[in-house]
């Protein structure tokens, strides 16, 4: 027997109500959106909320003497602290906001890596990340002198752990590792990886981009020294994203960009900076970015992380199942522990002629090297097919799914 | 023929499907037929870089003619050049390079050469033509 639609925990019918986008349509079919792990659709409560904003609240926060500024910020702040208690950080001023991940890394690679990066040093990352987690400290490492390593995975998708521990050395200044894979959905033991690097005294970066969708955050508790993330892949707006990072290493640390807000006192011959979090927030902030962000996570924390996580995974395992039938497809990445994404191949044909026929039949999803190029080089594959689940799917997606993949099966095979 | 003359047969082809599905079927099936590229052409200087399938473009003179073949690892890509070369190959090169090429619009395909769909068509349509400006 099937079970009832949408898994267990969550009631489907009023969250897909909530996401107006989806019941638009795509090329003439109703639109089934599995690219979550790209960016994720916004319900009304995120949308209304950065409206309501704009049309009662806004002026520039911090700055003032007026009613409105004071509300705004008000505002502004109040979300830093949903943001607080989302991640379950220790203190609000360890809540950096920023415009996304990709910020986030650039920004600690950048100030971590001007402050500690010496000739020789070494910076560990691992094989499957996105490139967010590889250029920036590419360039670091240029600066420094330093050497990038890479934690190698294994044949399943999952980090290589025995590798992992024997790369670590005293040269080793930090190691920047995903929390889930945007290609393969495998979950990283990063309560490992941190407390391994903790007895050694190496601060250790998340990227929790794919995560924080999905998985309850509780930054304590994993020992991250910092965790990335970015609003737009967990139901709130673009642009938007925000820095985790412990007290004393951020006070240990130079300010990333200068301008306002970031200073504490500004003259031509000497300028000294603000405290955290201003310190590394400079210029006007996305405020309504802030107010959508918060109400992102109000919105999944109504809904439940435990119940969309157990809905995900519903859609992960009846996706996987279903999509395992057709003969000439293969899954690509196998972890025990995974996200709700599917990367496949169709035997004989390339991924973006698959992606091109969902297209048409109004379905969403990624094609191509999702921004992981080295790792679909390790895999020698060109890229693959991804649907990636949110809240909002349903088993019916997933059935819309395979109907199409079985069908551009038959028409490129 | 001539460049207009073929792509109004293109067009005239097409008239005849109803649903996207029905094209995708008749490129895929050119993709398939579509000669391949002699193997030392698929070097990485004849490559127009896409950002999700590769193509492969090569081109010779032929008495005032251009001569062209290409290959790409993605089929509908490939059934979409078997399309570009059927209209601009053996045509005067200065024809391949002045000529506006309609049909792309006409029969739906317009989309495959916007940059964001990044699949390197519009860098083909550019290739070929500079090709034939280079042999003209």
């Amino acid at each position: 027997m099937v079970p009832p639609l949408g898994g267990q925990g969550v009631n489907i019918k009023k969250i897909r109500a909530d996401f107006p986008i989806l019941s638009t349509e795509m090329n003439g079919k109703p639109l089934i959106f599995l690219d979550r792990g790209a960016s994720s659709q916004k319900p009304n409560q995120v949308i209304e909320a950065m409206d309501e904003y704009y049309k009662t609240t806004h002026a520039n926060v911090h700055r003032g003497v007026y009613n409105l500024s004071q509300r705004a910020t008000d505002q502004f702040e109040a979300a830093r602290k949903t943001m607080q208690r989302f991640i379950n950080a220790k203190h609000d001023h360890e809540v950096i906001f920023t415009r996304g991940t990709t910020e986030g890394i650039n920004l600690v690679a950048n100030s971590f890596g001007r402050k500690y990066l010496k000739e020789g040093d070494e910076v560990l990352i691992s094989a499957m990340e996105h490139h967010s987690n590889i250029v920036p400290w590419q360039m670091a490492c240029e600066v420094a002198g330093a050497n990038l390593k890479v934690i190698p995975i294994n044949d399943l998708g999952e980090l290589n752990m025995t590798a992992f521990a024997e790369m670590v050395n005293e040269k080793t200044k930090i190691i920047a590792v995903m929390h889930v894979s945007n290609s393969l959905g495998t979950i990283n033991p990063i309560k490992e990886i941190t407390a391994f690097a903790r007895k050694r005294g190496i601060p250790v970066l998340v990227d929790g981009a794919q995560a924080t969708p999905h998985i309850k955050i509780d930054v304590q508790e994993l020992d991250a020294d910092f965790y990335v993330f970015s609003a737009h892949k967990m139901y709130g707006p673009t642009g938007m994203g925000l820095l985790y990072g412990k007290e004393e290493l951020l006070n240990a640390m130079p300010p990333y960009h200068g301008g306002g807000e970031m200073i504490e006192t500004c003259s031509f011959e000497k300028t000294t900076y603000n405290v955290l979090p201003f310190k590394f927030e400079a210029g006007t902030p996305d405020i309504a970015g802030a107010i959508g962000m918060a109400a992102a996570v109000d919105y999944i924390e109504e809904i439940g992380h435990e119940a969309i996580a157990q809905h995900e995974y519903d859609l992960l395992t009846y996706g996987t199942e279903k999509l395992k039938a057709i003969d000439s497809l293969q899954i690509i990445g196998k972890a025990n522990n995974k996200a709700s994404v599917i990367s496949f191949l169709i035997d004989g044909a390339h991924p973006y002629d698959v992606g091109a026929i969902l297209d048409k039949l109004g379905i969403a999803v990624r094609t191509g090297h999702h921004c992981t190029q080295p790792l679909m080089d390790l895999l020698n594959i060109p890229g693959t097919v991804r649907a990636s689940f949110g809240v909002y799917n349903t088993r019916e997606d997933v059935d819309v799914l395979v109907a199409g993949v079985a069908r551009a099966a038959r028409m490129l095979t | 023929m001539t460049i207009n003359e073929i792509q109004d047969e293109i067009i005239d082809e097409f008239s005849f499907f109803d649903d996207w599905m029905d094209k995708y079927e008749f490129i895929i099936d050119l993709g398939k037929k579509l000669p391949l590229i002699d193997a030392s052409a698929k070097s990485d200087d004849k490559l127009i870089k896409g950002c999700q399938s590769r193509v492969w473009l090569d081109a010779k003179a032929n008495g005032g003619k251009v001569q062209f073949t290409a290959d790409s690892d993605a089929v509908i890509t490939k059934g979409i050049i078997s399309l570009l070369i059927r209209v601009m190959n053996d045509q005067p090169a200065k024809e391949i390079a002045e000529q506006e090429l309609y049909f792309i619009d006409k029969i739906g395909l317009k989309e495959h050469l916007s940059p964001t769909r990044s699949n390197g068509l519009l860098s083909m349509v550019k290739q070929m033509k500079m090709y034939a400006l280079k042999l003209a």
